[in-house]
C-alpha cells in the first residue's frame, strides 16, 4: 500500500477525528487530506512529476506534515531536512538528490535561499501569500499513477564517511515497518501520541506516518525545552503514548516536583536512539507504573530492528529486545554466517522494511545491503555489534564505527573534524565522544594549534555556523600532539582512551 | 547591570559563544529563533538559581517564564520582589 492511502483511508473512516495538534493548529482527518490534496496539486502545477525529490526543511511544524503527504500524493518523494541543517549540507544535498522543490519556512528561507545558489529549485516558503494560495489550489489533482515499490523518501543519515547519504525507502518499506510497529505497540485509532522529535529524524517522522496509518491524534511539539509545559499539554490532550529519546529521560529524571509528571492517560512510552541505562529505565518506571516501558533499537536503514516486551523488563533491563514482527534478526561472522548465544558479532536485519539502498551511492550501499542466505535475499549489515542470551535477546556491544550519538542524534566525527581542519589556525583535530549524563555522549574536540592564540569559544563559535546545533563540540582540548597509530594516522581510539585515562 | 542585559550576556557568552550577531532583542523567542536548545533551557534556570538566589520549580520553567531575554528578567523580578516584600 503506498503512504498517500494512509491519509486517504483515515479520511474515510474517521473524516471528523482530530489527526493533527501543533499549537493552536488543529485539524482534522477530513482537513488534513484535503488540505494535503490541494497543496499536492500545487506542487503538481509548480511541475513536480512522479519521482521527483521534494525536501521539506522545516521544524515541527502543521505545515511539515502537509508537505510531506503533498509531495506523496504529487506521486514526489520526501525528503525531511532537520531545521538546524546549516547551508553547507543542505547544498551538498541538494546537489546529491536535486530536488525540484523546496518546502521550507520563513526563518530557514535564508539558509535554503543560499543553499540553492544558482540551482533551479522552486521554492514555497510556509507562513506567506504563496502558500495560502497553494492551500487554495483550485487545479484538480493529476493521478500519479505509482505503485507501492516506487520510492516515497529519502531520509538523510550521516555516515562514517561524513558526507550525508540519503537512505532509500519505498512506500513497501514504510508500510512493512510501520505495521510491525503498530503490532507490537498494539496502538490504535484511539491512541493520541505526543512526539517531540523532529519529523526528519525517522523516530518523530514514523509518529506522524503510524497516527496517520491508525486514524490516530498525534500532537506534535517543537522541542522540549520545558517539560512541565510540555506535560501539561499531554495532561490537556489525554495523551496515551509518548515516545522518548535518553536525553528526555535524563531531562524527566532530573525534575524536582514530579507531580508536573502526573498524566493519567498514559498508556506507553517508548525509548530509541540510544540505550536508556538501566538505572534511567528504573526510575522511568517508577515514575510512570501505569505506562508500559518499550527499549527499541534500530537504524534509519531499517527504520527499527528490535523492540523488548515490556514484560522481560524485570529480568533483561538491558537488552533491545528480539526482531520486530516479521523481520529476522540475528548475530553474524564476519563470513556472514550466524554465531552461537553469547558470542559477539554484527547484528543482521533481514525483512520487509530494509532499504533499497543509498540514493546513487553504489559503494556505501554494497557495504550495508549483502546477499543473504536465499539467492533472492538482500540482508542489512547494520555496523553495530550485539551478542544475543540463551533465549535469543539481543544484547548491544557497540559500534563497528565511531560514531557518536549524543541528544539521540548520531554524529560522525569525520564530518565534525573536516570542519576544524578547515579553521585557519588548527593543524591537527580528532572528535571523540564522552559520556555525558544528559547528552549521551558529549562531542569533544581535540586540537593542536598553528595559531597559540586560538581559543576554545572561537572555535566552537566557528563550528556552530557549519555544523546542526548537535554536531558542534561541547568543548574543545588543546594538545602539543594527537595520538597516532603506527602507519601515522591520527587515532580516534587511542585519542579517546587517552581522555578516560585523565 | 540591568538583570536582561546580565542574560543576554551569560546567553551570548554560554550558548553563542561570543557571537553578537543574532537578534536577542528582549521578545525575541529563544526556543523559536533556535538561540537555545532544550538543555540549554536547563542551564539557564541554574544560572537564574545561582544569580539571583532564587528558587525555580518545575512548573515555573514554561515559555511565559523562560523563553525570552523579558520573560526571564520579569521572572526573577517578581521573585525578588516577593522575597523582600516577604
Amino acid at each position: 500500500m503506498r503512504v498517500e492511502t494512509f491519509l486517504q483511508q483515515s479520511a474515510d473512516r474517521v473524516p471528523d477525528k482530530t489527526a493533527l495538534v501543533v499549537g493552536a493548529t488543529r485539524l482534522s482527518y477530513a482537513e488534513f487530506d484535503a488540505q494535503t490534496t490541494r497543496l499536492a496539486a500545487h506542487l503538481q502545477r509548480l511541475g513536480v512529476k512522479p519521482g521527483d525529490r521534494v525536501l521539506v526543511f522545516m521544524d515541527n511544524a502543521a505545515e511539515a506534515a502537509l508537505s510531506i503527504f503533498a509531495a506523496l500524493k504529487a506521486g514526489a518523494l520526501f525528503s525531511p531536512i532537520n531545521a538546524s541543517t546549516k547551508t553547507d549540507k543542505l547544498d551538498f544535498i541538494i546537489g546529491n538528490c536535486r530536488p525540484t522543490t523546496i518546502l521550507t519556512q520563513r526563518k530557514l528561507t535564508p539558509v535554503a535561499t543560499t543553499a540553492i545558489g544558482d540551482r533551479i529549485v522552486a521554492l514555497l516558503v510556509a507562513g506567506t501569500p504563496e502558500w495560502d494560495l497553494a492551500l487554495a489550489e483550485t487545479t484538480p489533482l493529476v493521478p500519479h499513477g505509482g505503485i507501492d515499490i516506487d520510492l516515497a523518501m529519502l531520509i538523510y543519515t550521516s555516515g562514517s564517511t561524513g558526507r550525508p547519504k540519503g537512505v532509500m525507502m519505498t512506500h513497501r518499506n514504510i508500510d512493512a515497518a510501520s505495521l510491525s510497529i503498530i503490532t507490537y505497540l498494539e496502538t490504535t485509532t484511539d491512541d493520541i501520541i505526543l512526539s517531540v522529535a523532529p519529523l526528519a529524524f525517522d523516530y518523530g517522522l514514523y509518529q506522524l506516518l503510524m497516527a496517520v496509518r491508525l486514524g490516530a491524534t498525534l500532537v506534535l511539539e517543537k522541542s522540549f525545552a520545558f517539560p512541565a509545559a510540555v506535560f501539561e499539554t499531554m495532561r490537556r490532550e489525554r495523551v496515551t503514548g509518548f515516545p522518548l529519546v535518553p536525553t528526555m529521560a535524563a531531562m524527566i529524571l532530573q525534575m524536582r516536583d514530579l507531580a508536573t509528571l502526573d498524566v493519567p492517560t498514559l498508556r506507553y512510552i517508548t525509548n530509541t536512539a540510544a540505550a536508556l541505562p538501566v538505572e534511567h529505565i528504573k526510575r522511568v518506571r517508577d515514575l510512570f507504573p501505569n505506562a508500559a516501558l518499550y527499549s527499541m533499537y534500530g537504524l534509519t536503514e531499517c527504520k527499527r530492528c528490535t523492540y523488548l516486551p515490556p514484560a522481560q523488563l524485570e529480568t533483561r533491563a538491558g537488552s533491545v529486545g528480539i526482531a520486530i514482527p516479521n523481520t529476522e534478526a540475528y548475530v553474524a561472522a564476519d563470513d556472514g554466517e550466524p554465531v552461537a548465544a553469547g558470542v559477539i558479532g554484527e547484528l543482521v536485519i533481514r525483512g520487509p522494511h530494509i532499504m533499497q539502498g543509498y540514493w546513487e551511492n553504489p559503494i556505501a550501499t554494497a557495504e550495508r545491503l549483502r546477499p543473504g542466505r536465499n539467492p533472492w535475499d538482500k540482508v542489512l549489515y547494520t555496523g553495530d555489534l550485539f551478542y544475543a542470551d540463551a533465549e535469543g535477546f539481543l544484547f548491544f556491544v557497540g559500534r563497528k564505527d565511531d560514531i557518536i550519538k549524543t541528544r539521540g542524534e548520531k554524529v560522525a566525527p569525520k564530518e565534525v573534524e573536516a570542519v576544524l581542519y578547515a579553521m585557519p589556525g588548527i593543524a591537527e583535530a580528532v572528535v571523540v565522544g564522552v559520556p555525558d549524563p544528559v547528552l549521551g555522549q558529549a562531542v569533544k574536540a581535540i586540537v593542536v594549534r598553528s595559531n597559540p592564540e586560538l581559543t576554545e569559544g572561537e572555535i566552537i563559535r566557528a563550528a556552530a555556523k557549519a555544523l546542526e546545533d548537535f554536531m558542534v563540540p561541547k568543548s574543545v582540548e588543546f594538545r602539543d600532539a594527537l595520538p597516532k597509530t603506527d602507519t601515522g594516522k591520527v587515532s580516534r581510539r587511542l585519542a579517546a582512551e587517552s581522555l578516560e585515562l585523565t | 547591570m540591568t538583570t536582561a542585559n546580565q542574560i543576554r550576556s551569560f546567553i551570548i557568552e554560554n550558548f553563542l559563544f561570543g557571537d553578537i550577531s543574532h537578534d536577542l532583542g528582549d521578545d525575541v523567542s529563544l526556543i523559536d529563533a533556535d538561540l537555545v536548545d532544550s538543555t540549554a533551557i536547563l542551564e539557564l534556570v541554574a544560572y537564574v538559581e545561582e544569580t539571583y538566589g532564587v528558587t525555580v520549580a518545575d512548573a515555573d520553567i514554561v515559555p511565559a517564564n523562560f523563553d525570552s531575554i523579558g520573560r526571564i528578567a520579569a521572572f526573577v523580578g517578581a521573585r525578588i520582589g516577593a522575597s523582600v516584600a516577604a
